[in-house]
Formats: structure tokens, sequence, C-alpha cells
């Protein structure tokens, strides 16, 4: 799998979720995952887009990307320690 | 005869037998197969901390008395479920066939996946919540933390609820002036929800609960009395409460029916196995982005009992379920607040009001006879 240039390891298909919520679901696939590996998140809840990039800045990892997908909306973000 | 095996007897796994039996579908035997005779009502915990509730017995009931007289209980441990041979294998050496499964496993902490996690307290077990109200009782003052060690965990406002609840436990104590409570949440907000992480937060600065937004525990110093976060922040405690890391139950991962963490993945709707149609999975032991709570069991069981009767009666199954939660949050001082969501709609901003701390004084009260029963 990949997105632009970025070779996605997991896909987290949140779609639906209002609670725990996407972040949630971001956090615990971070948190599993090896530095270095690429996370791509797809969420339907409108908080994900403030939640997820607040949360991956104070984290210390990077947002590669956040695109517009038919209905959702995938954030892309590289676990970076 | 046809057989419905349930592996597991706590709420979804009660009611979807209860359910079931009612149904009084002819030539079928109902077996629940579960680990322990007693049932525990474990939204009871938080109270057995706090010292509100101090006779267990009152928690607790006789697994085989909440069960319809038609259902076969099991008191035996489900050591392997083979989805391919309709087979799961119990401790005693008993193999049982199915010709529906319906997997009730709940969830298990394993508080050992966070570093230095013996310093910390919790309220997830009976023992746990017995030790911390010993603890909190000797405690005279100082910081006392209460965080999140892993997600997902069970019934996602019990944090927040908690430290509402130990300004109530202070202020009767009359130490609360002594006291700061930190509430370390792993969200940029008090709770999930946006409109009820509202509410939340307005009765933590109304009791002046200091919250730390984005901090996901992910090691304790205990000799030092300091727990660090995922983020990179760190807080010194007196007391630390720590919500647990959870699991899927041993039996689901050793069968390797569950994905991350032993969670077993099923469609939203229809809460079947993957392409094993006969095979169910209902409450905490499901991979659903829904929170872990008994009112999802309670919910989802209804949806599969219904779901499997029309099977049995040579209808189509149409029953879904809409992912519909519904929670409430105790702050102390005979104030709650309540939240009914589902998939496609979040919950509106809710008021604390005396009104829902009796609704879920009701609860507490009608879940031995209405709820288990599948009458509500």
């Amino acid at each position: 799998m990949s997105s632009g240039e970025h070779k996605v390891s997991k896909i987290v298909d949140a779609r639906g979720s209002h609670c725990p919520g996407p972040l949630m679901e971001l956090i615990k696939a971070i948190k599993n995952a090896q530095v270095g590996e690429v996370i791509s998140v797809y969420s339907t809840d409108s908080g994900s887009k403030t939640d997820i990039p607040l949360w991956v800045n104070k984290a210390g990892h990077e947002l590669i990307g956040v695109y517009e997908r038919d209905g959702y909306t995938e954030f892309i973000v590289k676990k970076a320690r | 005869m046809k057989k419905i095996v349930i592996v597991g007897g706590g709420t979804g796994g009660t009611v979807v037998a209860n359910v079931l039996a009612r149904k009084r579908i002819s030539d079928t035997a109902i077996i629940v197969v579960n680990d322990s005779s007693n049932h525990v009502y474990q939204p009871a915990f938080i109270y057995r901390a706090l010292g509100e509730i101090i006779d267990e017995s009152k928690i607790m009931r006789e697994e085989r008395k909440l069960l319809d007289k038609k259902v076969e209980l099991l008191i035996d441990r489900a050591l392997k479920i083979d989805v391919q041979n309709r087979q799961v294998w119990l401790e005693s050496g008993k193999q049982l066939e199915y010709d529906y499964l319906i997997i009730s496993t709940g969830s298990r902490i394993v508080p050992e996946e966070v570093p230095g996690y013996r310093a910390a307290h919790h309220f997830y077990t009976l023992e746990g919540a017995r030790i911390l109200h010993e603890t909190l009782e000797r405690f005279n003052g100082g910081v006392v933390a209460v965080g999140i060690g892993g997600i997902p965990y069970k019934c996602p406002p019990a944090p927040a609820e908690f430290c509402c609840l130990l300004d109530y436990y202070f202020t009767k104590r009359k130490i609360r002036d002594k006291v700061e409570i930190h509430y370390l949440s792993p969200l940029p907000r008090t709770f999930p929800h946006e409109a009820v992480a509202e509410s939340i937060r307005e009765m933590m600065e109304e009791k002046e609960i200091h919250w730390h937004p984005m901090f996901n525990i992910e090691s304790i110093d205990s000799e030092r009395r300091v727990v660090n976060s995922l983020e990179g922040e760190s807080l010194k405690y007196d007391l630390l409460v720590m919500v647990p890391p959870h699991r899927g139950a041993e039996v689901v991962e050793r069968s390797e029916l569950g994905v991350d963490g032993g969670w077993i993945p099923v469609d939203k709707h229809t809460l079947q196995y993957r392409d094993y149609s006969e095979v169910y999975a209902i409450g905490d032991a499901t991979n659903l982005p829904i929170s872990k709570a008994g009112s999802v069991a309670h919910f989802e069981a209804k949806v599969v009992a219904e779901r499997i009767y029309s099977d049995t009666i040579g209808h189509k199954p149409e029953a879904v379920y809409d992912g519909r939660v519904t929670c409430f949050c105790d702050a102390g001082f005979k104030k709650a607040i309540y939240m009914s969501f589902n998939y496609e709609n979040p919950p509106k901003k809710p008021r604390f009001s005396y009104l829902w701390y009796l609704g879920k004084q009701m609860v507490n009260r009608f879940y031995w006879s209405l709820i288990l029963r599948g009458i509500v």
C-alpha cells in the first residue's frame, strides 16, 4: 500500500467511530508501530481534523498529509520517535 | 438437536442466552460456558474503591440464578475455539460442538504492559478496588494522579468520573483542601465527544480538578514517584491511579481469532465473525471502534439473539446493530450526566443533574432483574 511517496504499513479504518474516536485508534497503532512506520487513518469524525494534527505535533511524530477522500478524511502519519 | 454455544457469561452472554431461551426454539440446546459460578456487576467497582460499597455480596449473584432454566450452564474454562470445525475445547477435557457460536469473552487487564505498573492502583477488578480503597483511607493529602495506561479500555468515562468522585470523597473526609487531583486525559479534551467534553471540563473546573490534555501513560518511575507520558511529559504524584491496558480474552488470542490486542473482527452491523456466518462476537470482545461498555454488550446481545432466531425459523436475519451506546457519568454530590449515541449520531451536550443520578441508581438496581433477563 502506498500514498504518494510513502509506503503505508498499516491502515486504521475508524470511519463511523465517534467514541473512543479515530485519534485513540491512531494512538493505539502508533504505540504498536516501529519508528519509521507510516500509518494511514480513515475518519468520518470532523473532530479528527483538529485532534490528530494536535496530537501528532505534541507527541513529536510527523503528519505527512491530510487528504479528503470520498466521504471521509485520510491522515498519513509517520512514527518519528 | 441443534446447539447454540455461548462462551462467556458476562452481561452480553447472559442477555443473549436469556433472550434466546424465551424464543423457545424447538429442538435446540442453549449452553453457556463460564469460568466462574458468580456474576459480578463491574460498574460497582468504582464505588467499592471509594468505600460507598463495602458488602461485596451486594454486587454479585450466582450466574445459575440469573439464567433461564432452559439454559444449560457449564462452569468451565474455554481453552480453544476451532471455528473451522465448529468446536470449543474446555479445560475439563470436554469438547462442545455447535451450530451457532457467540463469543462474549470480554476483555482482560494487562497492567504489566506499562513499565513500573506495580506503583499504580486501579479499580478494574474487585481486588484492585478493595486495595485502592484501603490506600485511599490512609491517604491524608498530596497529589493524586488519574491516568490511562492503554487504549482501548473499558468504560471511557470511568477515569474522569473517578476524579469527580474523588473530589466528593475527599470533601466528605474534610481534607479536600489538602489534595490536588490531576486528570491525565489521553485526548486534547476531557472526553472523546466534544459536546460531552465541554460538560466534563466545566465540572472539573468547578471542582478545581487539574486536567492535562494528551497525556497517555507510557511508564512509571516508582522510586521518584513520577509518571511519564507517550507524548514526552512527566508528573510527580503521591498516589497514582491508572486505568490498566486491556486485551482480548486468552482463549481468543490462543485460538488466533483476534487482531491487534486480541479483539475479534466482526461486521459492525451483523456482528458476525469474518466469513463464518454462524459465529458472532459481542461486547468488549470485538474490535469495533466503539465504547467497551455493558450497554453495548446488552444491545448487541439482543441483535444477535434476534438474528439467530430468524435463521432457525428459516427467515433471513435482518436485525442489525446501529452502534448504540448509553452511559452515565457520576460527578458526586448526587449529580450525573447521561449520554446516548450511535454510529451516525454523536451525543449532545449533557447537563449534570439529580435526575440522571437517579437514573444511574435505577440501572444499578434493575441490572439483575430487567437488563440481564433481556426484558429491557
